[in-house]
């Protein structure tokens, strides 16, 4: 739905977007991630035709930015970088204005800004200044506003930064709820939360875009070989080590220091791709251990996003 | 269309929630009315022309007031990407603004309609002029606020934009005066870019195409302007 071809932005000599490109689907939750000024918010602004591109395309269906910036605009809503909102408005005066300009018919401005006020709990706010309320409800209100149309694309940067945990984990219920259905573009530079939500993840540094992939597979490619982890009750001390080596000679095992007491832990670290937790779990069977726990410990995206965006 | 009147709607109902209308049309009528009826029993007149005479150098000041915040307080907010990325063009957000703007100063005059009525208790009173003044007074704040709104656009700074403004207006105000300064080959041509001597003529009833096609197009080089600096933005 979304083609987005070698788009690259400059101001004036320094190039903020190099060569990014892109295909979204519909309905696809897509995560941009990057390190600060890596080039998110550039990139998110050429998306919405608010800035223009030194070069590349956009194309959104049959849609092309900039000749169909204004039709484009209707499809589109979008909560800039901390949702810059007008201060001296009232909450409810804003999001009637919002509608008018939206070109919502007067008579379904009512119902429609209660259906949000729902979606987005804005009931106990709408009748205070903007200027009063918090980052978050702010944040709640740009949500809304872009919201108001019920648009096939949102794009939302950063919709999350600078909330408390409650707040961060309502805003991550709300893109989730709407993502069923919505083509959805956010950026973040939390990963877990990228995780959390995201069908897809592109990864940009410097301009440049370095992964896109699924969040699966991302953690997958990063898996170079696999880790389990092996509690046994009691002190059982260098014995099972011996065991297990007889499983695979290639396995790399250690005793660690144990997580419970009355516990010993194992770290047993493969090259390969296998999955070794069934043979582990049959060899202990044989002996008169007792498993604690037995684990395939992932790498998180932590580590992938480290990796990629190297020297940034 | 309908954006351009959403978005004057909302312009000018933003001046009367904040204070700066109520201040800003208090200080022109006590300025206007001090000097117009400080010399007015003096000169034994029952005419405006007083009061259109000053109009041009008071509008200099008070609209670039009016004007500043238009677009240096989105900018300087991050409110202006917001209304961008709404399904309006540029188009409709200058003239919306625009029209906010005259429409507030409209208001500012209206309290003035007063200063006709009283005179004409106490002596006949010449309608044409009154007409034309209030005609040119129109005009001329159009072409303020176009030239106020270009000075909001150029800086996100609030100040800064009402200095930048109040120096443009007050220099197209006083371009007639200074013309001794100027080779003779040229007075005509700069006076004729001057604000004064086009509103003087309307002022005196004089309703001339030129006159009112210069401030025409004074309203939309300033707006014209207006998008050239946006768009560099971008």
């Amino acid at each position: 739905m979304i083609q987005v071809n070698n788009l690259t932005k400059y101001y004036d000599s320094f190039c903020a977007v190099d060569g990014i490109s892109l295909e979204i689907r519909q309905g696809e939750i897509l995560g941009l991630l990057g390190p600060n000024g890596a080039g998110k918010t550039t990139t998110l602004r050429m998306l919405t035709g608010f800035f223009k591109p030194t070069s590349g395309t956009i194309k959104i269906d049959d849609l092309e930015i900039p000749k169909d910036t204004l039709e484009i605009k209707k499809r589109m809503g979008y909560l800039p970088e901390s949702a810059p909102l007008y201060h001296n408005m009232l909450v409810f005066d804003y999001l009637t204005y919002v509608a008018k300009v939206r070109g919502l018919a007067k008579e379904d401005i009512p119902g429609r800004l209660q259906e949000l006020s729902g979606l987005c709990g804005l009931a106990d706010i709408m009748h205070k200044s903007i200027d009063a309320l918090s980052k978050g409800l702010k944040q709640r209100v740009g949500l809304a506003h872009a919201m108001m149309t019920d648009p096939e694309i949102l794009i939302l940067d950063e919709p999350t930064s600078g909330l408390d945990p409650n707040q961060i984990a309502e805003i991550r219920a709300i893109i989730r709820r709407i993502g069923k259905k919505k083509t959805i573009i956010f950026s973040t530079h939390i990963l877990s939360e990228a995780e959390a939500t995201c069908d897809r993840i592109v990864i940009i540094n410097q301009g440049k875009m370095v992964a896109d992939d699924t969040t699966e597979n991302l953690k997958h490619r990063a898996e170079k070989g696999t880790t389990f982890s092996l509690a046994l009750y009691g002190e059982t001390g260098k014995a099972p080590i011996k065991l297990l080596n007889t499983l695979d000679a290639d396995l790399d095992i250690r005793q660690v220091a144990a997580r419970e007491t009355g516990t010993s832990l194992y770290e047993v670290k493969t090259g390969s791709s296998r999955d070794f937790r069934k043979d582990i779990y049959l060899k202990i069977k044989e002996t008169d251990w007792v498993m604690a726990e037995l684990t395939r410990e992932s790498q998180s995206l932590e580590n992938i996003f480290q990796e990629l965006t190297k020297g940034a | 269309m309908h954006q351009t009147i959403h978005i004057a709607t909302k312009e000018f109902k933003d001046y009367f929630i904040s204070p700066i209308a109520y201040i800003v049309i208090s200080l022109f009528l006590v300025i206007t009315g001090w000097f117009f009826f400080s010399t007015f029993f003096i000169f034994d007149r029952a005419d405006m022309r007083n009061f259109f005479a000053l109009l041009p150098t008071i509008f200099s000041f008070i609209i670039p007031a009016v004007t500043m915040r238009l677009f240096s307080e989105e900018v300087n907010v991050g409110s202006y990407e917001t209304l961008m990325t709404l399904p309006v063009s540029f188009r409709d957000i200058a003239l919306g603004k625009f029209l906010a703007a005259t429409a507030f100063c409209g208001c500012m005059l209206l309290p003035t309609l007063s200063y006709p009525l009283f005179i004409s208790m106490i002596g006949e009173v010449d309608p044409g002029p009154v007409m034309g003044g209030y005609l040119g007074a129109l005009l001329l704040a159009g072409a303020y606020c176009a030239l106020g709104i270009l000075a909001s656009s150029m800086t996100r700074n609030q100040i800064v934009a009402f200095i930048l403004g109040a120096a443009i207006c007050f220099a197209l105000t006083i371009l007639d005066r200074v013309l001794f300064f100027i080779p003779p080959s040229l007075t005509e041509l700069i006076g004729f870019l001057g604000t004064n001597t086009h509103f003087q003529s309307i002022a005196k009833g004089v309703i001339d195409s030129r006159d009112i096609l210069y401030f025409l197009s004074v309203m939309f080089l300033g707006l014209f302007g207006t998008y050239l600096v946006m768009q560099e933005k971008n």
